[in-house]
Parts: C-alpha cells; structure tokens; sequence
C-alpha cells in the first residue's frame, strides 16, 4: 500500500473579516484517521473544503503526500474522494451517468463497468441505476456520492456528516467504509456525533477557547 | 508625505494662475506669454487641466491594477482596499478629462462627443471603471470580491494595447497629431507649445499626479484603519 | 498539462446535459428571431447599407451570446454542482471544456443569425465569402474567450443577468469594431488581403484573450 501523509500546519480561516478559526495542526501518516469535531458554526465543512484543496486557507499550509511525493492542490482532486450533504449530483444524469461521467472527467476514461455495478452494487441501487438522479430520495443521492468518491480508490477520503440522510443499513455502511479506509490510506471525517468521532484515532477540535 | 502635499498644492496653483492669466499673443517673447495658436485660441489653455486629469485616470488606472495583481498573490485584503481605493480616485479623473475633454471638442470640433479614437478610449475607460464598480457591489463576501475584481480588472487591462495600436487605425481621429484633425491645429504639444506653455503643462501633470498620490494615500490609510478596526470589534 | 481526454470528458457532459435540458439552444434560437424580428420591425422597408449591416449584424450576435454564454459557469453554480466539479478536475482541464462548448455555441449563433441575414435582408450579400467566413471564426472564439471567464466571474456575484454585458462590453469592444470593419468589407466585396490587418487583430485579440484567461481562471474558480 502507498504511503499517504496529510499534514497541516497553522490553519487560519477568516471570511468577511471574521476569523473562524486559527492555529489548527495536524500531522496524521496513514493508514490513519483524523476526526474533526466542533460545535455548529466552528468551521468543521471549512476545513474539510480546504484540505480538499477546493478552499483556501487564509494561511498556513495543507500538505498531502502519497508515495512519497507532494500531491499539488491542482491534482488533489485525483486522489482524494469527498463525500458531504451539500455536494450535489447531476440531477439529470442516472447513477451510473453520474459515477461515470465524474470518473472519466477526473481521470480521462470511464471506469470498468464492472467496477460501477460493483459500487452500485454494494450501495443497495442496483435495481434503480437507471433512473435520473433527480427522482431519488436525499438518502439515495447521498449513497451515490459514495459510490462516485470511493470509485478511484482515493489515498485520502474526506466525509462531511458521514451519515447524513442515510438510514442504519446505510449508516453501518458508512463506518465499514471509514475502516477500511483507515486501514488503506486516511480517512477524515468531519462530524457533531460522538460515535463517529469515535471510528477516528486523532481528532481536531475546533471553536474551543 | 509632506513634500507630496506641498508639491501638490504648490503646482496646481501654479498651474491655475499661471495656465489662466497668461496672456496669448500672436508672437510670444519672453517667459509670461503664451503663443496664441490658430484654431485654437483661448481654449488652449484647457491643455494644461484636461490633458493631465486624462493621464491621472490611466496612472490611476495602472495602480489599480498593480494592486489587484498584487492581492491575488498575497491575498491582503489591505491590497485591495489599495486597488479599490486607486479605482475610485481614477473615475474621479476619468470624470474630469471625460467632461473638459467634451467641453473643449463641442468648441473646437462642434459637438460634445466624435468618437474620435480618444474619446473612444476614455469612454471605454469610463466603462470599465463602472462595471468595475458594479461587479464590486454585486458580491458580498469580501475575499471573493477581492478576487474577482482584481481578475476583472487584468482582463480589462489586457484589452489596453488594442486601443492604443488597433483603435486609431479603424477610427479617424480628431486629437492633434491624427489624421483627421480638421483645421491643422497640427501637433500641439510636439510643435506649437513654447517653453512656457510647456513649464506649465509639465507643473499642471505632476501636480495632477502628486494630488492622486496623496488622495490615495489618505484614502488607503482611512480604509485600512476602518478594516483594522473591524477585525477588533468582529 | 494539456490533457484532452479530461477536457473531452467535459465537454461530452456539458453536451448531453444539454441534450437533456435543452436549456440554452432552445432559448438562444428563439432569442436570436426576436432580435432580428425586431430589426426588420424597425427598419420596415428600408433597405440598409453594408456598415448598418453589418453593426447590426454583431449586436445580435453580442446580447444572443450575452444571454446564453453566461450558463456554462451560471447552471454550475446554480444547481450546487460547482463543488461537485471542483473536486473531480483542476481548474485548467475545466475551463478548457468549457471554453469549447462555448466557441461551438457563438459558432452555431453566429450560423444561425447568418442565415437569418441572408433570408431577412437583400442587401446582406457575402460578397467576399472568404473573408466573412474568417472574421466569423476567429470572432466567434474571440467571444467565447473573453465571455466564457467573464461568466465564471458573475457566476459568483449577484445580479447576473443585468451584470454580465456590463462587464463584457468594454472587454469586448476591441473585438466588436474589429469584426464590424471585417464584415462591412466582406458585404463591401473588397478582397481578402483588405481585410488582412483586421484578422490580425482578431487572432491576437484571440491569443491575449485565451493565455489571460487560463492564467486568471484558478483565481476565479477556486476560492
């Protein structure tokens, strides 16, 4: 397995003039795990956003490493798999469009399509692949980005409210994804529930005085 | 700061008193009068406020700019109050050489507006500084105003070089040393203005200038003390 | 860098979504009759020159674009797929997609208003085919170029509709009198080689327009 290595140093965020948060560290060598804790408000999505590489910090650094060499934050996307409520699918496109466009945008080619049933699969959306995104239920659209952030096998895989919308089948789903993802490469999840928190061995807290 | 200030009002009044009380006779001798250039007349003295206002507006302009790409490096907000704050003074001037330039053609070409390659250009100018504001106020969060007004603001410069080249070749001009220029006033400023006339535009461009300096000196500082303040209180 | 398979990707999801919405053509087709109905309505039986012709000619062609250039980078934002993009393709293979769904659009508007000219006006003859066929082009990239990081800006502002012919006119002027003084000459009949310096200028109205805009993309798109 790869070496992955997700460092931070001395995050600070500030947004129309208000600091959300500052001097946030971590430095977590996988395989491995990083929870992000914090009251609503603290920033928790913040963070996420920006060790996805999608936000930047104000300053201080995010560095994610894989194999040994720098993954620059224009490629990060690459190997790295983001799932969070507010992300949102094609509306128009099935689930099977959706994965597959999204993986072929990010590596130049669709997946195996043998991969995709296999994903779809395992999501419990087998029987309704082909049906447009926009008629599924939230907790269906959300089992769908599972499948489109796990597809490439991502070094790093960042979860904002893991369980969010899903029921317990899903839920149970999610915490076997967050295993063995931190046995493979690192896994983060960004969460209010402490029985989350609890899958990860370190963990941020942010909006503590 | 303070040679700027006194510099700044030392020429301008200068250039004020200097610029309207010189008298214009038809062969000037000495350094107290002015040539008196055909076609032009009295309305020449309008060279020594319109012709510097017009170039504070592209200094002002530059500096915008200089800042705008500056804050997409350093991600200060203090560099874009610096670019808004130049934006703001350089509409002002733009303004300014927008009306006396008017003014002065609606005497001399007959009418307020030609679309002389000039003219075209300030307008142009005029333009981007409003939709530069416009796009400031249309978004609230501030770094991202920041940014986007700080690209805007590049790609609007980047269209600089095609009015300064391509313009004047698709449009006839009007402007001294173009082609069309009517009643052979001919290059004023290259030709027809003697020293005296030309120590008093030069004073009437620096004063112009060093007025913006200080104009935005005051005003970056303001605005700075105003987002420090913010940051404590927030 | 250059990564063709990626930007394809994009380019293929932007047409089938479009496929399946029709959200722009449909539009854009109807937007670009009622502009030159209007004319016509306007100019009732007068027959106008080439340099009329050809100005009103680009005008359509600017507000037709300016009310469908913008949806590129609007519907993302929009509909929250923003995001979604930003973590599955790096700023550059993204605008280079997007910048070729819009070139193909302002071609097929350009088309469009052609045919609607030559049906609509007598006067309207392509007396230098060649010519036209060039400036329509190289103006239809131009466009694109300047429209298409100008519509990644208000995608993130307010006011979008009112706010993007705002921003886009003084960018844009260079390029309109250019392929204005190209297209008279065209209906004009001069030869091609009059027309030279105008395509120079628009192939580098073209150049400066696309290296600015991949330099400045990421500063836009990603916050």
């Amino acid at each position: 397995m790869n070496h992955v290595r997700l460092k931070l140093t001395d995050l600070q965020k500030r947004y129309n003039r208000r600091t959300i948060f500052q001097q946030i560290g971590a430095d977590v060598t996988g395989p491995g795990s990083l929870a992000i804790v914090g009251r609503n408000g603290s920033g928790k999505s913040t963070l996420a956003k920006i060790i996805a590489g999608v936000l930047s910090p104000t300053s201080g650094s995010v560095h994610l490493e894989v194999g040994g060499s720098e993954i620059k934050r224009e490629v990060r996307h690459r190997s790295i798999g983001f799932v969070a409520p507010y992300l949102t699918l094609y509306d128009e496109f099935t689930a099977v469009e959706n994965i597959v466009i999204l993986e072929s945008m990010r590596n130049g080619r669709a997946p195996a399509q043998a991969d995709v049933e296999a994903w779809l699969e395992e999501m419990g959306l087998a029987a309704r692949r082909h049906e447009r995104v926009g008629t599924f239920s939230s907790g269906m659209k959300q089992r769908v980005k599972y499948a489109t952030a796990l597809i490439h096998r991502p070094a790093l895989l960042i979860l904002d409210e893991p369980t969010a919308n899903l029921d317990e089948d899903g839920a149970r789903f999610v915490e076997k994804v967050v295993q063995r993802q931190s046995g493979s490469g690192i896994v983060v999840v960004a969460t209010n529930e402490s029985h989350e928190a609890a899958w990860c061995r370190s963990r941020i807290e942010l909006g503590t005085r | 700061m303070a040679w700027v200030r006194i510099g700044s009002i030392l020429l301008i009044t200068y250039t004020l008193v200097a610029g309207i009380l010189t008298p214009m006779v038809p062969s000037p001798q000495g350094a107290f009068e002015f040539p008196l250039i055909p076609g032009l007349e009295e309305k020449a003295r309008n060279i020594f406020f319109h012709v510097p206002s017009a170039w504070t507006t592209v200094v002002a302009f530059l500096v915008a700019l200089w800042y705008g790409g500056k804050y997409l490096r350093t991600r200060q907000i203090e560099d874009d109050l610096a670019s808004e704050a130049a934006a703001g003074l350089g509409l002002m001037f733009c303004i300014l050489a927008t009306v006396t330039g008017a003014l002065w053609a609606k005497f001399n070409w007959g009418s307020f507006w030609n679309w002389d390659p000039r003219q075209t250009s300030i307008f142009i100018l005029l333009l981007i500084y409003g939709a530069y504001f416009a796009l400031r106020s249309a978004v609230e969060v501030e770094e991202t105003r920041a940014r986007l007004s700080a690209v805007y603001a590049i790609l609007a410069g980047l269209t600089v070089p095609f009015f300064i080249f391509v313009l004047p070749r698709l449009v006839g001009g009007l402007h001294p040393g173009a082609a069309g220029d009517p009643d052979g006033t001919g290059p004023v400023v290259s030709l027809q203005m003697t020293g005296p006339m030309f120590i008093v535009f030069f004073a009437g461009l620096i004063g112009f200038n060093l007025l913006f300096v200080w104009m935005f000196d005051l005003r970056v500082r303001a605005s700075r003390l105003a987002y420090r303040r913010s940051l404590h209180e927030g | 860098m250059l990564d063709l398979a990626r930007i394809a990707a994009v380019v293929r999801k932007d047409v089938r979504s479009e496929l399946r919405n029709r959200y722009s053509i449909n539009a854009l087709a109807m937007f670009v009759v009622t502009a030159v109905a209007t004319i016509l309505f306007a100019l009732r039986s007068e027959s106008p020159g080439p340099a009329s012709l050809s100005g009103m000619y680009w005008v359509v062609v600017f507000f037709s674009a300016m009310s469908g250039l913008a949806r590129v980078f609007v519907s993302e934002e929009e509909r929250g797929t923003a995001l979604t993009l930003q973590l599955t393709t790096s700023s550059g293979v993204l605008f280079a997609g997007k910048l070729a769904v819009n070139v193909a659009l302002t071609m097929l508007l350009t088309a469009a208003v052609t045919a609607l000219y030559l049906i609509a006006f007598p006067t309207f003859v392509l007396r230098t085919p060649e010519t036209f066929l060039l400036t329509v082009i190289f103006g239809s990239i131009g466009f694109a170029s300047a429209s298409t990081i100008l519509a990644a800006i208000i995608a993130k502002a307010n006011s979008r509709g009112t706010l993007y012919p705002v921003l886009a006119f003084p960018v844009l002027i260079p390029l309109l009198m250019t392929v204005m003084s190209a297209t008279e000459r065209a209906l004009e009949g001069e030869p091609l080689a009059a027309a030279a310096g105008d395509l120079q200028v628009l192939v580098g109205y073209c150049l400066i327009m696309i290296a600015g805009s991949f330099l400045l993309f990421d500063f836009v798109w990603s916050e």
